[in-house]
Formats: structure tokens, sequence, C-alpha cells
């Protein structure tokens, strides 16, 4: 039980966030919002401390429950994303009267999802953060009732995301079938002993499996529902469901693959590289086309997905390393990304289109040069933090052997950059559709942030041993 | 020889921090960004001479083996996880380049004061940062660090075309970008490939790498890729007229004499030490195109109607010697029974020269045509004709640049470019007369430029009112004026300089790897 103390604590401290959040009247809002961030912050201390005290890899609940590095570390990014979110998300809220208590609880409860599904050792755990997850960030897309856009957006990730869920489910009850148990330990010692035996159940499961962690990676080919949900919903709920989600689907995707059907890893890897060059070749030629920020963020969010999934195939610890430290790389700069968009929008005014940026350098120099870091960044250009990323990855595709797939993952990074590029020619290069300066959000603990946010993807560029060093630690990477 | 003062770390840092601390000045304080931004790229010149006094050229000691004599080294763990470490060096070669680098860019600072008006301190900036990137190309010893300063110096350089240049600087600047992009991040495979065979990312346990021909092949293509394209070699050389025709003036200069001799430098550092057998099988397919540039690209200067983008293509063919005169080793070393090391030596001294002259005399021929761009703001030939007339002083310093960018002896242009053709003459005849045809191509597209330009009747009523260099401008040219003459009466400092270390390449090609 100590073991789950964070995740005690923050269903505990939500709650009791709701029930205050239901007597304050709309001008104490602020206090949810510092209440939220609070709660988090305490929660994401916790995580570390459990840590601290107890290193080694624990179960709780009879195996359900998983007390690992890993976990930790994704725990501490998907909180940390999700702190930043709240801090970018307050006065775009405000601007559009979607300043309730509704959307710092529902990431919260989407937050505590994540660090379930990151911590699950039992099939119905990983289910269960997953629904928790999955069903929040549906309500959240949705938020905002008065627009067609977000509503259809809403109803489409429903649907679709119940189907995936469903076929998740689906799979579970086959491998369930085929090993009678549901404990993802024990799936893995049962698979190890059965010497082929079930092998067809288990090879269907593991379709449906990689089919359910596909959709909630949005790997190509189940990426349609990305462009959709995150032009439709407002940007402070893609800006969460753009980081968080990605790293809790990283850790569903390591506890599955990894740790219930690590024994079957030549078919779930094979399956994974085909959908990592359809994300790569998927995402990076339809992002060129869009003329819509969010919109090409999110087809380039299916590129990074590619990238990220060429390092979960090598079944290696410094893949799988590589991978998270690609996925926390990922979610950071999504986060500033977004971030910016909150910036610039106005309101009545969505900042969505490129065209937008136009000309930001003319109004506002520091947070140009902000989305160029963060651009650069996405764009894998050194010595930003976005480039070591691939490097890594790269390097664990080519101590596997697969020259090949290395060198599709880079020309394909290259059509990348020329996307990312067209964002930093239209700052700097073009003149701004309106050339007043740039109406700066009174919010200071914002822009802090934000600039924080960019800053930080140079100075953990110049500087990642420490945090290649902790993702190594979690998978026991010998160097 | 190591000093205590980091000498390497503060050539870096020094301009990339002085660049961003003009980013934070504003666009509104114009003078205070030049002065500020002169007094640092100064600074940065003052620091970089230690590095030549200092070098220990006698490095008679020479081991015969892969291993590089490099000084002023400073060593940092960096990232242990994967031995990637912050190793800075720097040999002769490296030291003539940092050198041109610090000098020009106190030169562009210069050029610059009137020419732009709008975000001085970030241009300047600009090029600060991309100042102190190019230093850290040329001084880094650790292939991880060395790729970092490579791919980052596209980014400010991106900018400086992209937001102060010329009418279709967008399309220019893009394609400068993708196409260099695409050329190194092959490389960065080909280099991650290495270090998980040699376990570090030193570039010296790379070049100690035992390597199959096979494998030797693959880097040796990954590699030029990149450095073919940097240089540009012909056909990967399309990039260059776009940018240098679009970039401000500043921008062609720091191209042309500094980012070109990066991928020189590149065959240098990499080709050679680490894919010895594979660049001598090789070795023939670079000489041909490096012929291809100088004669086919020269006669493509000549039917130029813009200044910069004939300038640009006379960059290419000047380039082509460089690269003849880096891989002619490899034919006369390991091919023939009896090698001839004083032609190979010939040969890379005589690249190295080149490279530190062209980049001389073609950024001081961006200059020129910088100056008269700022006054008639035209870079047609057709609309300029006896500039002589009105720009007397003008004209003498273009002439004499001219002069040596068709290689008159007297002038830098001519060692060069002779110790190069004199190697190629040891490796097969037919290489040097093709080489030499040079001194008619490049003195046809020059001197017909200069007449066109300079010389005859004044061509129009702009012409007539154009008023000759005031003093800032005659400084900049000055300064380019003395390299270009001294490098050319006297160029032993800078061979003397880059002895040794071109003396170790060359050793090193003896040994086979595979």
């Amino acid at each position: 039980m100590q073991l789950m103390l964070p995740e005690v604590y923050l269903l505990g401290a939500l709650c009791v966030l709701l029930l205050l959040d239901a007597f304050l009247t709309q001008e104490r809002r602020g206090i949810t919002h510092w209440l939220s961030i609070g709660i988090l912050l305490v929660t994401g201390v916790l995580v570390l401390m459990g840590q601290d005290i107890r290193p080694d890899a624990l179960t709780a609940f009879n195996g359900m429950y998983i007390h690992d590095s890993m976990a930790a570390v994704l725990k501490v990014f998907i909180l940390g994303v999700t702190i930043a979110v709240f801090l970018f998300s307050r006065e775009y809220l405000v601007a559009r009267k979607l300043f309730n208590g509704e959307f710092y609880t529902l990431c919260s409860f989407a937050a505590l999802g994540a660090m379930l599904l990151v911590s699950a050792g039992n099939l119905v755990m990983v289910y269960l953060g997953l629904e928790l997850l999955t069903l929040s960030s549906y309500a959240l897309v949705g938020l905002n009732r008065d627009s067609g856009l977000s509503s259809e957006a809403a109803i489409k990730y429903f649907v679709l995301g119940a189907l995936a869920s469903g076929l998740l489910l689906y799979g579970m009850s086959m491998i369930y079938g085929a090993t009678g148990t549901l404990d993802l330990g024990k799936i893995h010692q049962a698979i190890a002993d059965s010497n082929g035996a079930g092998h067809v159940l288990l090879s269907f499961g593991l379709v449906f499996l990689v089919v359910g962690i596909a959709f909630k990676f949005g790997a190509a080919p189940f990426h349609m529902w990305l462009p959709d949900v995150y032009q439709g919903a407002p940007t402070a709920v893609t800006a969460f469901i753009g980081s968080a989600p990605k790293l809790a689907a990283f850790g569903m995707a390591y506890r599955l693959l990894e740790g219930a059907m690590g024994n079957m890893g030549p078919h779930w890897q094979q399956m994974l590289s085909v959908l990592a060059v359809a994300s790569l070749a998927v995402g990076n030629i339809a992002a060129i086309a869009q003329t819509n920020l969010k919109r090409m963020l999110a087809y380039s969010t299916i590129s990074h997905i590619g990238f990220l999934l060429l390092g979960l195939i090598n079944g290696t610890p410094a893949g799988y390393s590589a991978a998270m430290f690609y996925v926390i790389s990922y979610s950071v700069m999504a986060t500033a990304a977004f971030g910016m968009i909150m910036l610039l929008a106005r309101p009545g005014f969505e900042a969505e289109e490129i065209d937008d940026f136009k000309g930001l350098n003319q109004r506002n120099p520091w947070f140009a040069l902000m989305m160029l870091l963060t651009m650069a960044s996405l764009a894998g250009i050194p010595p930003l933090f976005g480039f070591f990323a691939k490097l890594l990855v790269l390097k664990s595709v080519i101590d596997a052997g697969s020259l090949w797939l290395a060198i599709v993952a880079i020309v394909f990074a290259i059509v990348g950059a020329y996307y990312y590029l067209r964002v930093i020619k239209v700052m700097y290069f073009d003149t701004p559709l309106d050339a007043t300066p740039l109406r700066m959000p009174h919010d200071f603990s914002f822009r802090l942030a934000l600039s924080l946010n960019a800053v930080a993807l140079l100075a953990v560029g110049l500087y990642w041993g420490p945090l290649i060093d902790w993702c190594n630690r979690a998978f026991h990477v010998v160097v | 020889m190591m000093t205590s003062w980091p000498l390497l770390s503060s050539l870096i840092w020094l301009p990339i921090l002085g660049g961003s601390l003009l980013l934070l000045i504003g666009a509104d304080r114009p003078k205070l960004s030049r002065w500020l931004a002169l007094g640092v790229a100064f600074a940065t010149l003052l620091v970089s001479i230690p590095l030549y006094s200092h070098y220990a050229s006698d490095v008679s000691v020479l081991p015969y083996n892969m291993r590089s004599i490099m000084q002023f080294t400073e060593m940092h763990v960096w990232i242990a996880a994967i031995h990637a470490n912050y190793h800075l060096g720097a040999d002769g070669i490296s030291v003539a380049l940092i050198v041109l680098t610090t000098f020009t860019t106190v030169l562009v600072i210069i050029g610059a004061w009137q020419a732009i008006e709008k975000n001085v301190n970030q241009y300047l900036a600009a090029f600060l940062v991309l100042e102190g990137l190019m230093i850290g190309v040329f001084a880094a010893m650790d292939a991880l660090l060395f790729y970092i300063f490579f791919e980052a110096m596209l980014i400010p350089m991106f900018i400086i075309i992209g937001v102060w240049g010329g009418p279709r600087r967008v399309y220019a600047t893009i394609k400068f970008f993708l196409y260099t992009f695409f050329g190194s991040i092959f490389m960065l495979v080909g280099l991650i490939y290495l270090y998980l065979h040699a376990g570090s990312w030193e570039i010296s346990s790379f070049a100690q790498l035992s390597l199959s021909e096979r494998e030797q092949t693959w880097l040796f293509f990954a590699f030029l890729i990149a450095f073919a394209v940097k240089v540009p070699m012909w056909p990967v050389h399309t990039w260059l007229p776009d940018a240098h025709v679009e970039a401000p003036t500043g921008g062609s200069v720091i191209l042309a004499a500094i980012m070109l001799k990066i991928g020189g430098y590149g065959f240098l550092r990499f080709s050679l030490p680490i894919t010895p057998d594979a660049s001598e099988s090789y070795a023939m397919l670079i000489v041909v195109l490096s012929l291809i540039a100088i004669v086919y690209v020269g006669f493509v200067a000549l039917v130029q109607q813009d200044m910069k983008k004939l300038i640009a293509y006379s960059s290419v063919a000047h380039m082509g010697f460089v690269t003849l005169g880096i891989f002619l080793p490899l034919l006369l070393m390991r091919n023939s029974a009896t090698p001839n090391s004083l032609a190979a030596y010939l040969g890379v001294q005589g690249a190295m020269v080149q490279m530190i002259s062209h980049g001389l005399v073609s950024g001081a021929m961006f200059s020129c045509v910088g100056v008269i761009y700022d006054r008639m703001h035209t870079r047609m030939i057709k609309d300029y004709g006896g500039v002589a007339n009105t720009m007397p002083w003008f004209a003498a310093f273009m002439v004499f640049f001219s002069m040596a960018n068709c290689g008159l002896p007297g002038t830098s242009g001519f060692v060069g470019e002779f110790m190069v053709i004199l190697s190629s003459f040891a490796a097969k005849p037919w290489i040097a007369m093709l080489a030499a045809l040079t001194l008619i191509i490049g003195a046809a597209y020059t001197l017909w430029l200069v007449k066109r330009v300079l010389f005859g009747e004044i061509a129009n009523d702009h012409v007539a009112k154009l008023h000759d260099i005031n003093p800032r401008e005659a400084l900049m040219l000055s300064a380019f004026a003395i390299g270009v003459l001294l490098l050319g009466v006297w160029p032993a400092p800078l061979t003397e300089l880059m002895d040794g270390s071109v003396k170790q390449i060359v050793d090193a090609l003896t040994l086979a790897k595979a």
C-alpha cells in the first residue's frame, strides 16, 4: 500500500479538490488552478521519495501494481507535463469561458490513470489505467460544448477510442484464455513454459494488443483520430493529450509487449517495425500539406511515434532506454509547441494557422526565439534535445543491425525538417499579418514556464547526461 | 602543448556568448549593437593569435601511427552514457582555419556597418554565434561534438540568408538548409556505426579501427555525401549559387570563406584517416569530379550575368582544386610501387593553402560586390561599366583581388594552385593539364567580369554618380588585400604552420586498414 502512496494521495486530494471546487465561485477559481498544481507537485515529490526509499522493483496488491524505476521516471514526467499544461492554459481557458474546475480535475484524473497504467502489473490494471486516462480525455476534448468542431472531435475520439479499447480487451481475453492468468509476469512465464502450445491464440491476442497500443500512440495506420482530435480540441486540451498520454502509452507498450509478451518478441517487433515505417511516412508526408499548425503538429506527432517505435523494435534494454528518452523529449517539446499556440491566442481568435505566426520575430523576438528552439528541437537539429533523442534511437537501431531502417528513418527526418523550417521561416522571414506588438498574456507564470520549457530544450540538449543515466538505470542498461 | 588557459573553449564560447548578449540588447540600439559585436569579434581575433604564436609546429617526433598530435587539447567527460566527451584540440590545419575564421568575422562585421539597418543586433548575433560554431567544428576531436557543431551552423546561416537576403531568399535558404542537412545526416549514420564499433566517439579511435573493404566503402560514401555537398563538389553544388546570390554580403563572405572549407576539412579529418582503402579505390572518381568542377564550372562562370553568381561558380571551381589536392596523394602514395611522398605532400599542402587563399580572395571579392551593391542595388553586370572612372580606389582593390582569383603569381591564389598542379603532374600528367586549364578559364571569366564592370566608358547615370569607398570599406578591403599579398609573396608562415600536420596525414596514407 505504501508503494502506491503517490496514486492514493492523488486520488484523495483530487476528490477533495472536486468537492472544494463545487463550492467555489468563478472569481475564486484560481484556487483550483493553484491547488491542482500543488497537488501534482506533491505527488511528484512522493514519486521521487518512493523511488529514493525503495529503489528496487517491487509489487503491491498481489502483483497488480509494479513499483520500479521506469514507472517512476514516466510518472515524474507525466506530472511535470501536466503541471506545465496547467500553467500554460489558464489565460487561454479564461478567455474562452472554459475556466472551470472540470478541466483541472479531469486532467489530473487522466494523469492518475496514466500513472496507474505505467505501473500496471496485471491486464485488468492496464485496462483500468487506460480507461481512466482515455475517458477523462474524451470529456476534455469535448469540454467546449458550444463548439461544433470540439464536439465532433470528441465523438470521433470516443468512438474510435472505444473501438480500440474493445480490441485491446479482446486481445487481453485471448491471452488470458491461452495462459490462464492475468498477471503480466505470470503471462511471461506461461508463454515461456508453453513451448508453442496455444500459439495461435496468443498470436491473435498479440495482434489485438498491438492494435490497441498503436491506437493509443497514434501510429499509422491507426492514426486517423489524431489530426481531427488535435485540431478540434481546445488547445489547452491538445497540449495535454499531446504529451502525457504518449508517456503513458510508452509505459503500456513496455509493460504489455516486453513485460508480458517478451518471449514473443520477434512477432511484435516485426509488427512494430511496419507500424514505425508507416508512421514515419504518413506523418512526415501529410504534415507538409498542412496549413493549420495544430494539425501539422498532429501529423508530426505521428512521425515522432514512428521514430519512437524504432527504439522499441530491438528488444534490448538500450533500445527501451532510447525510446523512453525519446518519448520524454517529445512530450516536453510538444508541450512547448502547443504552449506557444496558446500564447498567441486572443479572446475570440485562435492562433492555429501557421500564418498567424508570420513575422513573430518583429512582434516579439523572445518568443519567436522560443518557438525557433522548439521547432528546431522537433526537427532534430543539434544541439537541441530532440536531436539527441533521435541519435539514441538511431544508435540502437544500427546496433541491432538494421542499417536500412536507420536510413529510412533519417530520410524521413529530412523530409520532416521541411515543415518545421517552414514555421521558422514564417516567423522570421515574413511580414506579420498584424504588425501590432504581441499582446502578452498577463500571466507571468505562463510566460516564465513557457520560456523555461523552450530554453530547457537547449539546456538539456547541451547536458543530457543525468537524464539518460536515469533512463538507463530504469532498464538496467550497462554502459 | 597544454596551456593552462582553455584557449579553444574561449574561442568557441566567447563569440557565442557575445552573440547571445547581443540578442538581449534589442533591435532598437543599432550603434551599441555594432560596436559591441565588433568588440567581441576583435577580442576573439586577439584570442586566436596565441593559437598561432604558441603552436609548436615542429612535430619531428612523429611516430608512424595514426595518432594525431593535437595541441591546446581540452578534455572533459560530457555524456558518459554514450562515451561522448567534450574533447577539443587543434593541429596546424585547424589553427590556420580558426585564424581565418576570426579574421574574416571581424571584416564581415565591419562590412555590415551601414548595409544592415533592420534588426541589426540579431544579424550581428547570428554571425557571432556562427563564428563560435565554426571554430567548434575545426577544434572538435570528438566526432559527436564535430557533428553537433557541423549541424548547428545551419540555423544561424538559415536565418541570415532568410531575413536579410535578396528577393528569392526564402527559396535559397530552404534549399541550402535541406541540401546540407540531407548530406550530413548520412554522415551521422556513419558516425554512429563507427562509434558502435570503436566504443568511443574519438576521431582518433575511428582512425585506428580496422574496417573491411565493404564497411569502408559505405562509410566513404556516407562521408562523401556530407562533405561533397558542403564543399560543394559538382554535381551537388547547385545550392551554392542560389545561397550566395540571395545572401546578404556578410553571409556570402562567411559562406564562401569559411563554410565551404569545412567540407575540405572534413575530407582530411574523416575520409582519409578512417577509410583510406575506400578513398584510394574511389580517388579517381573524386579527381574526375574535381576536374569537372574546375573546368566545366569555370565555363559556367563565364556565361553568368549576375556578379555574385559568377563569383559563386568561381568558388566551386576553386574548391575543385582543394578536393583535387586532397585526393591526389591517394593516387600517389598507394597505387604506385614507389610512393611519391613529396608530391603527395604538395597536394595536401596545396589544398590547404588554396583553402586559406580562397577564403581571403573570395571573401574579398564578395565584399567588393557588396560595396558596389550598397551603392547601386543591382548585381547585374549589364547595369555597370566604367566604374573605375568614378571609383578608382575601389577599382584598384577589385583588380587586385581579381588577379588573385586568376592565380597571378605574387598573390595567394597562385601558391595553392601551383602546388596542386605540380602534385597532379606527378600523379598523372593529364590531370595536371586539365587542372591547369583553370589558369586560362579563371582568367577568362574574372578578367571579363572586371572589364565589363570596371573598365570602359561610364555606362549610365547611376555609375556616374558613384562615390568612392569610404575609410571603413577601405579598411576592410585593405585587410583582405594585405592577407592575399602576404600569403602570395611569403607563404612560409602558413606552410610551416601546417607542415607537421600535413606530413602526418600523408604518412598515415601509407598504412592499409582492410
